[in-house]
């Protein structure tokens, strides 16, 4: 490109409302030639990869090609029974009789066997998912190594975390995680239960198995006894004869309301525990003295991070009336910045959307949104001709009672509405079955601390949105669920104290 | 080179158009979140820019670098070793494009006039007391008015931080209306020393006052204090230009001056400046950099781009 062709091209309005593109960043890819993903993988059962009895593998996909990168073992009944078997054999034999500092050694390994192969992991986890090489990058992979050092940490400290108690280990763990962030869901589930002393029956989903596969050769490497991880693959099927095993002590689940009720229903009575980590439609609320470029950074992060299928997602924007006019500029010109496109490339902010179901359910809804009304504005970035893309979006004019305002989309898509006072701003952004998260933004102290102590969501983020630390505890309100991950809350769930 | 790159600015020069009240500036200073901002500016400087787009941003900082030299023993015979450097940076390839101004004291206009004679090379000189403006209103006004008739096409302002600082805006705001005014047609940038001025809410503030006092640049800083630009820094002026745009319909340019002294850096800036501003704003009329060595820097990855190996820093020249 010499520097005559600066001005021949056309130049855009300041903020960049249009698709026209001056410089044009060329692809800087990541390299995939150091990664090997297994044209099969196996079920990891009692420390070995083993065939499924079922005799059935499934495909697994690159959402953004559509290519298929590996198969996958389906995992049945009798694969789920002998999973259960050789953790319940671990934890009686093994785990929950070896010191408490022998368990930290182990996961400690782990975490640094992650860090050890964090490149390969970004690599796969991108391809797998779809996600942006650098959220992989800078988020997934080091926030899952950084939760197994945390909980490393706390392995032989229990009676430190709940003082003057007997801290025993539940059981046998069956824990079922969602395909958003893959490795990073793991992390959050296996790390506490090990370190209480738990053995672990996990089951990724079903359209992104492969980093929790890689994990498990981590494992392997890492020398954990046999059984007292393993890592079974399948549908909702698997997941159904896990959660309802009879010799699983406690149940884990991340994933949709509707799933999560199903499993409520299936063990009630029985005497396992319990924690749901369920949906959410997060209001993100900017009020007028806020910052506001930072606060459209953080709306833009709230909802379009990792194509918003995220479940504490800002997907509901209350902007006070007196600043929406700009805010709503701001948003206009900020989403045309996006660069969505190759996940792999260094430079992408907005990858592929995870699955076609997943697509197909995000283009209903807004469908529905244009249907009820409320005004559309899209990206209009190139997208690419194969694999599962959807533009970022969000619409104005949302009332409360329209599905888009109501429903989780776990999409790129936000539904913007409006508020006069704080007030309503409050009774607007509670007035949902879901609790997860919320956003405020305000230069205002005493604002920030009287909105978080009223909002019924289990985090809540002032000036910033979607922070995530080991220490710090996540989990719902209402439908989004119960039980605590992370921090010294997230240890609860897989002890039982005495 | 093309025409529209290199020609001196269009003088702006109307006060009573676009003048506003300082009433209005400080209406619009709202508050900036520390943590955010710095959190955007990292993650834009996380771009990877490669081949063709590399090469074509580097080139891009070549031809909006305002090549300086502000030193008490600055004389003649240094100034105008420079000005050869600004017209053609590396005598081996001629496809790197000459830069957009020299900047000098004002007793060092008058050489550097004569050496840029016949090209497009803007003549910018720094006024009213730099670095530290402790001087008085009469005097900077004086000074300005001697070095535009010397021959200066820019000048570069300091504000006065002690009256910023103690909350006297309307001092600042009508002393850079008077230098705007000195200026005649002569383009004025306005430093605002933001390592002076503690945080990103003043920052924002300083640049409103600025540009509705008639500023048709705002710049970061003087090089002279210990924080010089940064990129949080400068996505904050950034932001404050598009909002002033977004008003008044009027572009303001920008310039980071001091401690940009890598290619890398400097790419990162123009990452910065293209994802807030867009394609508008990529021209040396309206994005300058302030700096001495990072030419040299540019002009090495720009030789091993074209060559693919790194050269001896014995290769380029020192000026």
């Amino acid at each position: 490109m010499s520097t005559t062709e600066i001005e021949t091209r056309e130049r855009l309005q300041p903020g960049a409302a249009s698709s026209a593109v001056l410089w044009e960043y060329a692809p800087s890819l990541e390299a995939t030639d150091h990664v090997k993903v297994e044209s099969r993988y196996n079920l990891f059962i009692g420390g070995k990869f083993v065939e499924p009895h079922s005799k059935k593998w499934f495909p697994t996909l690159n959402p953004a090609t559509e290519d298929v990168l590996s198969e996958i073992a389906e995992a049945d009944a009798e694969d789920v029974n002998r999973a259960v078997r050789e953790a319940r054999q671990a934890y009686d034999k093994v785990w929950r009789k070896i010191s408490p500092s022998e368990r930290a050694k182990y996961i400690f390994r782990i975490a640094r066997l992650i860090q050890e192969k964090s490149r390969a992991l970004a690599v796969v986890e991108t391809m797998n998912g779809g996600k942006p090489i650098k959220e992989s990058r800078d988020i997934d992979i080091p926030l899952a190594a950084a939760h197994f050092f945390y909980y490393a940490g706390w392995a032989d400290k229990l009676e430190y975390a709940f003082p003057n108690r007997n801290v025993a280990p539940v059981g046998v763990a069956g824990q079922i995680i969602p395909w958003n962030f893959p490795l990073l869901m793991a992390a959050w589930k296996l790390a506490p239960a090990l370190a209480a002393g738990n053995t672990v029956v996990l089951k990724p989903a079903e359209t992104t198995p492969i980093t929790a596969l890689m994990l498990a050769q981590i494992i392997q490497e890492a020398e954990l006894p046999p059984g007292v991880v393993n890592i079974i693959t399948g549908a909702g099927a698997t997941g159904a004869a896990l959660v309802s095993h009879d010799d699983v002590d406690k149940v884990a689940f991340t994933g949709s309301t509707d799933v999560g009720k199903r499993i409520q229903r299936a063990i009630a009575g029985t005497k396992k525990k319990l924690t749901l980590e369920l949906g959410g439609k997060a209001p993100n609320i900017v009020f007028e003295d806020a910052p506001i470029d930072q606060a459209v950074e953080g709306i833009i992060n709230g909802i379009y991070f990792n194509q918003g299928h995220v479940c504490c997602a800002g997907s509901r924007l209350f902007v006070q009336e007196s600043v929406v006019e700009p805010v709503i500029r701001k948003l206009r010109e900020r989403i045309q910045t996006l660069r969505v496109g190759n996940p792999l490339d260094k430079n992408t902010d907005v990858g592929a959307i995870n699955s076609r179901a997943q697509l197909e359910k995000i283009q209903e809804l807004v469908d529905c949104g244009v249907e009820e009304g409320a005004e559309i504005f899209q990206s209009s970035c190139a997208l690419p001709a194969r694999g599962y893309w959807f533009a970022p979006t969000f619409f104005t004019g949302v009332s409360q009672s329209s599905r888009i305002a109501q429903e989780e989309i776990f999409g790129p898509v936000l539904s913007v509405l409006t508020f006069r006072t704080p007030e309503e701003a409050l009774e607007k952004a509670n007035n949902t079955p879901y609790g997860l998260s919320a956003g405020v933004w305000t230069e205002k102290g005493s604002r920030i601390l009287k909105m978080a102590s009223k909002l019924r969501a289990g985090v809540v983020w002032a000036n910033t949105y979607n922070k995530f630390d080991p220490t710090s505890p996540f989990g719902g309100f209402k439908e989004s669920g119960f039980g605590r991950e992370g921090g010294l809350h997230g240890l609860a769930p897989y002890v039982v104290l005495s | 080179m093309s025409e529209s790159l290199t020609s001196h600015p269009q003088s702006s020069y109307a006060p009573a158009l676009y003048r506003r009240s300082l009433a209005e500036a400080l209406e619009m200073a709202h508050g900036v979140d520390a943590v955010a901002a710095e959190e955007r500016a990292a993650s834009l400087a996380k771009r990877s820019l490669k081949k063709d787009s590399k090469v074509w941003g580097l080139k891009l900082a070549v031809s909006m670098i305002d090549l300086t030299t502000l030193e008490g023993r600055d004389t003649r015979g240094k100034v105008v070793a420079l000005c050869n450097k600004a017209i053609r940076p590396d005598p081996s390839d001629p496809a790197v494009p000459h830069v957009a101004a020299v900047c000098v004291y004002p007793t060092m206009v008058p050489f550097v006039k004569t050496a840029l004679k016949g090209t497009n090379i803007n003549v910018a000189a720094v006024a009213t007391g730099f670095p530290s403006g402790q001087t008085f209103t009469s005097i900077k006004v004086q000074e300005t008015r001697e070095t535009v008739a010397a021959g200066a096409d820019e000048i570069d302002m300091v504000i006065d931080r002690g009256a910023f600082l103690s909350g006297n805006y309307q001092k600042v705001f009508e002393e850079i209306a008077e230098v705007k005014e000195a200026c005649g047609p002569a383009h004025l940038k306005v430093i605002l020393e933001t390592g002076e001025l503690a945080n990103y809410d003043q920052i924002r503030r300083a640049s409103l006052i600025a540009m509705y006092a008639g500023a048709d640049f705002i710049k970061t800083s003087t090089g002279k204090v210990g924080v010089n630009a940064t990129l949080p820094i400068t996505l904050v002026m950034l932001e404050a230009i598009r909002d002033f745009y977004h008003v008044t319909g009027k572009k303001i340019g920008m310039k980071p001056a001091g401690g940009i002294s890598n290619a890398k850096l400097a790419l990162a800036y123009l990452v910065l400046l293209y994802e807030t501003l867009g394609s508008e704003w990529m021209n040396p009329d309206m994005f300058r950099l302030g700096a001495s060595t990072l030419l040299n820097d540019i002009l090495m990855q720009l030789k091993k781009e074209r060559t693919g190996a790194y050269q001896s820093a014995d290769y380029f020249t020192m000026d």
